[in-house]
């Protein structure tokens, strides 16, 4: 069994994942583990900061949905204050991929988003950056709306998503962000 | 006016503000999940200063790393610079960057498009 995981990691390049309830000083150790992880690698410095940056938004993305979600204990299959954290390196990229479950009627707002997003080449992710940053209310959290942007600019490749239909009222929604080393 | 100082962390930037001396530093990293509460001490002391601000003030940014949340309390923290500005005294922003961060120096271009106060993009060079 655990061998089995060993190498379903192994061979998927997955350096790190975790499962479970997403806190803030969770957040802030899994940052810190990989800041360390990417010194101790000797990454480029250039190539740390955005993997860096990019694990900062995805990560606390997934935190402030999940503080923000309603949470109606479920019938226990779902616990949707839980995700899924995956940080991966291959040759060629880094990845981070996150998954946390969405109600179902989220899902049309946020894959709109999304494909917006994927839509824009590098100065319109730029205009519109600009456009939110200057005219978008700020969330009491803080959160601006601009996380997804900004992981797109600074990863510098598309989003990869998917939405996994679990029933009538939650999906699992997975984000990928992927950063070249080179 | 007192100075406001606060010491850096792993997650919130350092931040200097020493009317007397003259200087002004806001540097280092600033990624917390709450940027709200950390910033709003900082932007109310922005307005006190305000009242009564040097006759020029060089504000230095250098941010190592932030994140989402804290770009939009970044921008106040510009705005009521730029108030300053607008209101007849002097106010310059240098805004550094490593030499291989285009990131930071983007973003930088971004709050510069933004804002009508004198905003100067400088690279570290090392």
């Amino acid at each position: 069994m655990t061998y089995s995981y060993y190498k379903n990691m192994q061979q998927n390049n997955i350096i790190f994942v975790y499962q479970g309830e997403v806190t803030a000083d969770l957040v802030s150790s899994i940052l810190h583990m990989m800041e360390n992880k990417l010194d101790g690698d000797g990454e480029d410095k250039k190539i740390k900061k955005k993997v860096f940056n990019v694990m900062v938004e995805c990560l606390q993305n997934v935190y402030h949905h999940l503080d923000s979600a309603d949470t109606t204990p479920g019938d226990g299959e779902i616990n949707d204050r839980t995700a899924l954290l995956m940080i991966g390196k291959e040759a060629s990229d880094y990845y981070v991929i996150t998954g946390n479950h969405i109600y179902n009627d989220r899902i049309n707002n946020l894959k709109d988003r999304l494909d917006k997003v994927n839509k824009c080449d590098k100065d319109e992710l730029k205009a519109l950056y600009q456009a939110i940053l200057n005219d978008g209310e700020l969330s009491e959290k803080g959160t601006a709306g601009l996380g997804m942007i900004d992981i797109a600019r600074k990863s510098g490749q598309k989003l990869g998503y998917d939405f996994h239909p679990v029933n009538d009222q939650y999906s699992f929604f997975s984000l990928e962000a992927k950063i070249s080393r080179n | 006016m007192e100075p406001l100082k606060i010491e850096p962390t792993h997650k919130t930037p350092k931040v200097y503000f020493a009317p007397q001396e003259n200087v002004f530093e806001l540097s280092g990293r600033s990624i917390p999940e709450d940027s709200v509460g950390f910033y709003k001490h900082i932007l109310d002391w922005i307005d006190d200063y305000g009242k009564s601000p040097n006759s020029l003030t060089e504000f230095n940014f250098e941010l190592e790393y932030f994140n989402t949340s804290s770009s939009k309390n970044i921008l106040e923290l510009l705005k009521k610079l730029e108030g300053i500005h607008e209101s007849g005294h002097n106010v310059k922003i240098y805004w550094y960057y490593d030499e291989d961060d285009e990131d930071m120096e983007e973003t930088g271009e971004d709050y510069k498009a933004l804002l009508s106060v004198p905003l100067e993009l400088k690279m570290k060079v090392y």
